[in-house]
């Protein structure tokens, strides 16, 4: 039976060998992400429901959303992406060094995103478009409470994508400090590689809620 | 044939390994975190039980004399939330599923036993603001938080309530989680999905509805919690929004949930009948894919819950079809128990009674499910008292049976130590009787009309309401005694032997109670599970051996 010791290995007393538990981890975190499938998914079934329910006002409200912002956003989240797969491949290649420096990459670019996304938070604060919280609602056009309701789906879903992007940044910065403290090598990089799981996941759904809220003009 | 040893001495098992209190509430491991659960759902459905009691006894006169309107809405509502989310949800797949998973594989623990450990965390962290909620003023909702009432006439804490069980969700995803990943590669050489207990095969089912349904319940009461604090509308109909749509969603989990309650039931009802009746279950394949079977199907039959709630009339008819579905599974799986039953050589000790008990209660509520799956029938019954008299059938019924019966069959491999068999067998047949008179009545009330979650009723059902309040404190008594008598086991109670059924499980080949680390050897398993002969009840064949 292995012992827990810190380094090379990290195989935990309940486990045969490392295969064992690098499959065990891989199965739970793909597991996980089938639950965060189903959490959004609920989010995506309440959209797929209003915007058939009321195609217009979703037409016009999508209009106030800044294309251009979430565009660059969008390119923004897959540079991340590809810093973090980089960064597992740094991990599994035993180069240290450049496994912090994507892990810090990876963390200024999701940091980016979200400071672009208080931005336009702003301005649709600024411009009366954010029915939380009793602010006023202020519509010019018709259809302004199902305009409203685009508005209660957007910041709904675009902050639940903006907390997972929170908490993702918050587990980086712990694989930045194990990093740091050299954790990680070829023999042991578990964690570094289901963080990446969930921080494509994260990145995956961005890349259905851009066109989904931000590109329905045509309609 | 394997001997059994008393033995004088204890040895170190996981109990007496460490006494501090650290040692429990960071315990990693899986024995240990199955005791904390086992204390705080006790808690729960005790607390559950008190708001219970004081609805029954608002029942007992026709007029709302003792508790009225809000207060009346709010008993009802904390005692359904309490007992559905913190005590049936995990009952069984956290207290015994913890305990009895990696033995039964041969495990020496969950695949992740940090995680397990968070998922008590998670769920005491939902029981305070569950808790903090009840002392705020409670929450009159009902346990299903239908909206626009919850999300914008009630002025309770429905904020809390719906945080403290999404919270609780948490827990019940993490501990899908771990169940099926231990299940998927932490088995003992030999142990191939064929030879896996029943009880693995339903808890895996079990964590499948836990880790796809649960989510969304959690995005739902997320929602409803937004809607009340934030104001987004989504289910709000003043601007377009779709009241029944939370309907869906919630039911979508609901319904599948009633089976995260009973598959665990059947769960341990499989392994009691086995051992007592001395026979390997019959058609094991068909109890095992039967369990798969109501898991996926259980997610198509939502829409039974919204015959009345301007749900198009097809899909009403659809969902109805459907409905009658997933009764096959259930079928076949009593059908089997039969058969196992018939020339089985029974021993009535206390689990198999719990076991039988389930068996009769199941099948009623079962069947008056039929019943309320025929729209018609439906129609007429919809927020009667049949309602409540079927879901508390297979729900306490079925379930708190099958618990206690598991409880008391792996009380010698928990503790160590054995109970009286007499209280056992009496505090069986008490809540048997109990049960019975506390809610057949119920049936005969919701037929004739008499409407759930009112205060006050018409006179004519106070006798069958009288009948209920009576049956309750039966049941009171029932359920208090295995308190009384397995607690008082674990001082005086008899040390308990290896195998004190003479079972085939692998968790009956390790010491009473187990070692740290579950066996002395790895165990390698030969055959499947259920090796009895009916015809020489002492004989049996253990199903592995444990190998250096
Ligand atoms: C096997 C375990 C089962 C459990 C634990 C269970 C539990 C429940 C619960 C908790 C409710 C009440 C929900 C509420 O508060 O409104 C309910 C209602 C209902 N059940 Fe079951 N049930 C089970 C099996 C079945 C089966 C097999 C069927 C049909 C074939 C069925 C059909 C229904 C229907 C149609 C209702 C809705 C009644 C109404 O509100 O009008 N149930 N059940
Ligand atoms: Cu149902």
């Amino acid at each position: 039976m292995a012992e827990h010791t810190l380094r090379a290995g990290h195989v935990a007393a309940h486990f045969d060998d490392a295969e064992q538990q690098f499959d065990a981890a891989r199965l739970g975190m793909w597991t996980f992400l089938a639950t965060e499938v189903l959490f959004f998914g609920g989010l995506f079934l309440v959209y797929a429901i209003y915007r058939a329910a009321y195609p217009e006002a979703f037409a016009e409200g999508s209009h106030h959303l800044h294309l251009v912002l979430g565009a660059v956003n969008t390119g923004v989240l897959l540079c991340s992406s590809l810093s973090m797969a980089l960064a597992v491949r740094a991990a599994q290649t035993n180069q240290r060094r450049q496994l912090i420096l994507f892990l810090i990459l990876t963390i200024l670019f999701g940091a980016a995103f979200l400071g672009v996304k208080a931005y336009e938070y702003y301005e649709k604060y600024h411009d009366h478009l954010m029915p939380l919280l009793g602010l006023p609602f202020v519509w010019e056009g018709p259809h302004a409470d199902q305009v409203r309701l685009f508005y209660g789906l957007y910041f709904a879903m675009t902050g639940f994508h903006a907390l997972h992007m929170v908490i993702g940044i918050g587990v980086l910065l712990g694989l930045l400090v194990l990093s740091w403290r050299g954790w990680f090598s070829s023999e042991y990089y578990t964690p570094v590689e289901m963080v990446g799981l969930y921080w494509h996941f994260v990145d995956i759904v961005w890349v259905f809620l851009y066109p989904l809220l931000y590109l329905i003009h045509g309609a | 044939m394997a001997a059994i040893a008393t033995p004088h001495t204890r040895t170190s098992n996981y109990l007496n390994a460490d006494y501090s209190w650290r040692s429990w509430l960071l315990t990693l491991d899986h024995k240990r975190i199955g005791i904390l659960y086992i204390v705080s759902i006790t808690f729960f459905f005790f607390l559950g039980g008190l708001f219970a009691t004081l609805v029954r006894l608002e029942l007992l006169t026709p007029p709302a004399d003792l508790f009225a309107g809000t207060t009346y809405n709010k008993l009802f509502s904390m005692h359904g939330i309490i007992m559905v989310f913190f005590f049936l949800v995990p009952s069984i797949p956290a207290t015994l599923g913890n305990f009895l998973l990696p033995l039964m594989i041969g495990a020496r623990d969950l695949a992740f036993p940090r995680l397990n450990l968070a998922s008590w965390y998670v769920l005491m962290l939902g029981g305070v603001f569950m808790i903090l909620a009840m002392i705020g003023g409670g929450v009159d909702t009902g346990w299903t938080f239908y909206t626009p009432f919850s999300t914008t006439f009630s002025n309770t804490n429905v904020f809390y309530a719906a945080l403290a069980i999404f919270i609780a969700g948490f827990s019940s995803i993490f501990t899908g989680i771990n169940f099926i990943v231990t299940v998927h590669k932490m088995r003992a050489p030999g142990m191939t999905w064929f030879r896996l207990p029943l009880f693995v095969w339903s808890m895996y089912a079990t964590s499948l509805i836990m880790v796809l349904g649960t989510p969304v319940l959690a995005i739902t009461l997320v929602l409803v919690a937004l809607e009340r604090i934030l104001g987004i509308g989504i289910f709000d109909p003043s601007i377009g929004g779709d009241a029944v749509l939370f309907q869906h969603l919630f039911w979508f989990y609901s319904h599948p949930a009633v089976y995260i309650m009973v598959l665990p039931g059947m769960a341990v009802v499989s392994e009691v009948i086995a051992a007592f009746a001395r026979r390997p279950i019959f058609g094991y394949k068909f109890v095992a894919f039967s369990s798969l079977a109501i898991a996926i199907i259980g997610f198509l039959v939502w829409g039974h819950h919204m015959f009345v709630s301007s749900q198009s009339m097809y899909a009403s008819l659809v969902f109805s079809l459907l409905s009658y579905l997933v009764a096959i599974p259930s079928a076949i799986k009593v059908f089997n128990w039969t058969a196992t039953l018939y020339k089985g050589s029974i021993r009535w000790q206390t689990p198999m009674l719990y076991a039988m008990g389930f068996l009769g209660l199941f099948v009623i509520g079962g069947l008056t499910g039929l019943f309320l799956a025929a729209l018609p029938v439906d129609v007429h019954v919809h927020d009667t008292y049949f309602v409540v008299a079927h879901f508390h059938y297979i729900m306490v019924g079925g379930t708190i049976m099958a618990y206690l019966g598991g409880i008391h069959y792996w009380w010698p491999k928990i503790s160590g130590r054995m109970y009286s068999e007499w209280l056992g067998k009496l505090s069986a047949v008490v809540i048997f009787l109990g049960f019975n008179l506390t809610f057949f009545p119920q049936f005969i009330a919701g037929y004739m009309g008499m409407p759930r979650r009112y205060a006050a009723y018409v006179p004519e059902f106070q006798v069958l309401n009288v009948l209920s309040t009576a049956g309750a404190s039966i049941l009171a008594v029932g359920y208090l005694m295995p308190l009384v008598y397995l607690l008082w086991s674990l001082r005086y109670g008899p040390l308990a032997p290896p195998n004190p059924w003479e079972a085939t499980g692998l968790e009956w080949e390790t010491s009473s109670p187990p070692p740290p680390h579950n066996f002395a050897k790895t165990p390698v398993v030969t055959r499947g599970p259920y090796a009895y002969t009916p015809e020489d009840v002492h004989t049996f064949v253990p199903q592995g051996e444990l190998r250096g």
